[in-house]
Formats: C-alpha cells, structure tokens, sequence
C-alpha cells in the first residue's frame, strides 16, 4: 500500500469551547496498517479530540485531511463517509435488541420494492454469523440480545461492524479501559488482525501497557496540548507514563519537594515515586 | 458463556426455553390461563358459546385496535396519554359535522382523522423539540384535549352525548367500522389486521429495527444514523390514529357519541402493553404481546361477567394481572439478557 499520505492526518487542530481550550495546535497522523496511540489522563481532551475526527465537533483552527486531501465534517455521517469509523465507549449497541440488529441498524439490507421492502433479516443473520466467526466468536443464535455478550466479545462485534461497513480509518474510545486482562487481550488481539487488513486504526487509552503492545506510534495528550508524536521504539513505557502524568510538572514538582524535601520528611518520598 | 462446543447440544433443548424468553411469553401463558379459568368457573353459563366468544373480543379488539400502535410507541420509548381523550375528540367532531351541521358522515370521519392526525404531529414534535417526557405532554394532551372537546360540545350544541340517527343507521360506512360477520363484529378483524401489520412492520421491516433502535438507546441509534425523532413522530400520529379508528367503530356501532368516550382507555392500553411484555423504558417487546393483553382485557372484563359475580371486580383483577406480569417479564427478560 501506499504509505505516501496518511490515511488520516490532523494538522495544529484547536478547539476552543467558549473560554476554555480544549485543544491547542495538535498534530497527529495514522496511515493504514498502523496503529496510532492517543494516550492522556482523564481531561486531557482524548475525547474532544476524537470527536473532532468523527464530525461531531468542528476544529476552531487547524485542518484535517484524509488521503492527503484536505476535509471538512459538518457532522459524524460525513466522517462515516470518508471511511472514518468511530467506535465510541458506549459502543452504539443496544443491550436488548438481538445481535445481528444490531449489526445492522442504521444500515438494514432490504429486499422487494414499494411497500413490501423489508429488511432483509435472513441476510443480516448470515452476514453477522460470517463477520463474527472470522474474529472467533461463535454465536449459537444470532437474535440473542448483544446484552449476552461478554465485554470483549461487544467490542470486537462493534469494531467488526465498523470494518463490515468500509471503514478505512477506525477510531476506538478506550475499548479497554472497562475490560478485564483475559476480555482486554481479546480485544487487542482482534485490533491487531483489523491492523493486517490495512486498516489505520486510532487507539485511545490511558493504560500505557496496551498502547506499548499494540501502537506503532505515539501521541500524548495532556491538557488538551500535545506532548510529542512518537514512533515505536522512540519512547519507553516509563517515559510514556511520565508524559501522561504531566512531564515536566512533574518533573518541576520533583525539585519544589527535593528543595524543601531536606527539612521535610515526607518530601523524599514525593520524589522517590518518580 | 459456554463455548461453541456446547452449542449444538443447547441449540436442540433450546427451542421451547427460547419460546419462553420471548417477550409475549407471559400473555399468552396469560391467556391461556385466563381461558381456562373462566371455562371452569363460566363454562355452563355462556362463556364459550359463540356469542360469549364474540362478546370478549369485541371488547379486546376495541382496546387492542389502540394497544397495537401503542406498543409500538412504547417500544420506541415513548408514551402517549391522550388517546382516551382523542377518542372523545374524534367522537364529537364526527357528531358535531354530521347533526350540527349537517354535513355527510363520510366529511364527519375524515375531519376527526385530520384532527387525530394533528394532535399526533402535536405530541410527536412537541417531545422530540423539546426534550421533556411524553408523559408530561402527553398526560398535557389528556387533560386539554378532554376539556376542549366538553367545551366545544356545549358551546356548539349545548350538550355533551349526541344521537346520530339514520346518517348513521343507513350510511355504507357503517359495515366497514360497525358491521357483523354472523355474531363477530367487524372491530376483531381490524384489531387482528391492525396486530399482524403491526408485527411485520416491527420485526421484518427497517423501520422496525429503528423502532427497536429509538427505544433502546436512542443516542446510540442515532449515532449510527437512524431518524428516531421521525419514527417517534410517525408512531405518536399511529396512536392517535388509531383513536380516531376506534373512535368511528364506537359511533356507527352506537349511532351516538359521548364526549366521556375512551375514558381510562390510555391506561388499558398501557397496561395491554405491558401485560403483552413490552418494557415501560422501551426498547424490548412485541406487537403480538399487546394483542394478547387486550385478548386477556377482553376476557377477563367479559368473563366476569359471564361468572355471575358483580362486575366491580373486573379493576381489581386487572390490577393484580398487571402486577403479576410485571414480575413475570422482569424475570423473563433478565434470563434473556443473561448468558445463554
């Protein structure tokens, strides 16, 4: 594939919600087959940031491009159309509908013609039943509400669903971050195969174990600025923690304690934890 | 979750546990049950002939009729309180344009639908522009569009019930809303029409599956493209149209209209729908569900009757049912969202 362009790229993206920046002058890239780490605390604007790529919000400055071709989402279908697929933490799945509805909604197959056009459920179960085998979950009864689910298995049908429907770039929002080791693995593994497939994928968490495992480069969010863009292999996990936790603050912080630490008892141990 | 391995082995004892995690599991035990009990207690003295068989479901059609758009509506997570109040206003305004004014019946019924159809566009847009609870505007809706109908009636005729005669008794309309076939009345077979287009247009269309979709989660469907204010406002104009529907079968059937008309009868159907296993926050239940709750109204209204004893008791067994099926779905539907 051609690496020339990014599949999706952000350049010195800003949002500002009134007073307050959420984001200022990030930059970020992903090119297919890879996976792009988005890595930041809690507030760090993770999710701002992952709604302006899915048309949810709209960058107050900055650009964004797909292909190297520079677009702009007035709303989350027009990022669906580009082939950017969102797939957000609550996973846009309802508990008790039935598996393969799910799969389905919004985008029902239909067959006949005027007032007869029905969905198509015989194909919608097939289509489901095939996706879900080809990522090892075997479903006995595709009608069973996805609420039966396990965690893992729920987010690798949504990721499914999102690859089913032509995503080219695949945003997922913390699909780890309520998981288990076992469900978290599962997961990983399944983003790894969509990875092969040539897909480019947008990976944010805060666990930088996981981003470690699966990311081919690194991008760190704190205070809705960024840290750096990393490639694999730039960057350890320990120095990946010490950016999310606030670097050089922390860093700053360090020697306020160092400097009182001498007539203070609790001060070297402040320190020490860094 | 069992693994695959087990699958073949649950799939073959599966098939009446599936049946029976099915939301209209409990109405149809219900009816079932319902039946027996009043062959038993009512048998001898009516229940079963063909005229205490035709008595129970032209009492079920009457609510089923508005218990199947209702369900729907329910399903999609919404409420509509008004339509008790909507088969007065129907009622009336047919009245009204045919002796008042002397205009034809045909004119009297497609004004109460244009009526209907607008209090449903009012409810519909109201909920989904402003965000409240179709309870609140709904439960709005009930109270003013029962007052308007008073108001008007005795501003307009000084009266509050009135006959309609020969319009009526002779019109060519009056078999298609109010006729018999032997001793069943036409209401049944608009009441079963009604379910089965209701149950394929909920499971076997697309807009169905957003009905599904705008009652589970309307964020997340909305999210993945469905228009679920359009398919609330859609299912909020069914419901009162189905009002106005019942509305025209209750003034041919008795040539007279009364502004009190479908008193409680958004409750009935509420609680139709329930007893049939839709859930109150939406998002889980079945058309066929609510035709069996009514077929349980009807029975159970009709077969007291039939039984000897004072029809006072009809409420409470009501209330007892719909509590008793309350807990039976609760119970079947966690055992459906469990692992299977």
């Amino acid at each position: 594939m051609a690496n020339d362009a990014p599949l999706m790229e952000a350049r010195g993206v800003s949002k500002y919600f009134g007073h307050v920046v959420a984001l200022e002058d990030i930059s970020l890239e992903v090119r297919a087959g890879q996976v792009t780490c988005l890595l930041g605390d809690n507030g760090a604007g993770k999710s701002t940031l992952i709604k302006t790529f899915s048309g949810v919000h709209q960058p107050t400055k900055g650009t964004m491009a797909v292909d190297g071709e520079e677009v702009r989402f007035d709303s989350p279908r027009d990022a669906i159309d580009r082939g950017i697929a969102t797939v957000f933490q609550d996973l846009a799945m309802i508990p008790l509908m039935g598996i393969s509805r799910n799969f389905f909604i919004g985008r029902e197959p239909t067959r006949g013609v005027g007032p007869f056009k029905r969905f198509d459920m015989a194909k919608a179960d097939r289509v489901t039943r095939e996706e879900l085998d080809r990522i090892g979950i075997q479903l006995r009864d595709t009608t069973q509400p996805v609420a039966t689910l396990s965690g893992g298995e729920r987010q690798s049908v949504a990721i499914a669903r999102a690859v089913y429907f032509g995503a080219k770039v695949l945003i997922l929002d913390e699909p780890t971050s309520a998981l288990g080791v076992k469900q978290s693995a599962m997961v990983l593994r399944y983003v790894a195969r969509t990875r092969e497939q040539g897909i480019g994928v947008i990976f944010i968490t805060h666990n930088v174990h996981h981003a470690n495992l699966i990311g081919d480069r690194f991008t760190v969010l704190n205070q809705g600025r960024s840290l750096g863009n990393f490639e694999k292999g730039e960057v350890s996990i320990e120095e990946l923690e010490r950016l999310m936790a606030g670097g050089k603050e922390l860093d700053k912080l360090n020697e306020e304690f160092r400097a009182v630490g001498a007539g203070n008892p609790e001060g070297p141990t402040n320190g020490a934890s860094n | 979750m069992t693994q695959s391995a087990a699958g073949s082995r649950v799939r073959d004892v599966g098939a009446l546990r599936r049946w029976l995690i099915r939301p209209e599991a409990a109405a149809v035990a219900g009816s079932i049950l319902v039946f027996v009990f009043f062959v038993i207690t009512a048998g001898d003295s009516g229940f079963l002939t063909s005229g205490g068989t035709a008595s129970y479901l032209t009492v079920a059609a009457q609510l089923g009729i508005v218990a199947v758009p209702v369900s729907l509506l329910m399903i999609s997570g919404e409420f509509d309180l008004s339509v008790g109040s909507m088969v007065g206003a129907a009622g009336m305004i047919m009245a009204v344009t045919v002796v008042e004014y002397g205009l034809p019946l045909i004119v009297g019924i497609v004004l109460a639908f244009a009526v209907a159809l607008a209090v449903g566009l009012f409810n519909g847009y109201v909920v989904v522009w402003t965000g409240l609870p179709s309870f609140i505007v709904t439960l709005g809706m009930l109270f003013a569009l029962r007052g308007l109908t008073i108001g008007f009636a005795r501003l307009l005729t000084g009266r509050t019930q009135i006959g309609m005669g020969a319009e009526v008794s002779e019109s060519p309309l009056t078999p298609l809303f109010a006729g018999t076939l032997g001793e069943f009345s036409v209401s049944i077979i608009w009441w079963v029409g009604l379910a089965l287009l209701g149950t394929w247009v909920l499971q076997r269309t697309v807009f169905g599956n957003w009905v599904f979709g705008a009652g589970g989660n309307a964020n997340a469907a909305r999210n993945v493209g469905v228009p679920v204010g359009r398919v609330k406002i859609t299912l909020f104009v069914c419901t009162s149209l189905s009002a106005a529907l019942l509305a025209t079968i209750q003034v041919l059937d008795a040539g007279s209209a009364d502004v009190l008309r479908g008193e409680l009868l958004e409750l009935q159907a509420i609680a139709a729908a329930v007893i049939g296993g839709v859930l109150l926050t939406g998002g889980y239940g079945t058309v066929v569900g609510a035709l069996f709750g009514a077929l349980i109204f009807g029975m159970v209204q009709q077969g007291i009757f039939f039984t000897g004893v004072n029809t006072d008791w009809f409420q409470v067994f009501v209330g007892v049912m719909l509590l008793v099926a309350v807990l039976f779905n609760n119970f079947i539907r966690k055992r459906a969202s469990e692992a299977r």
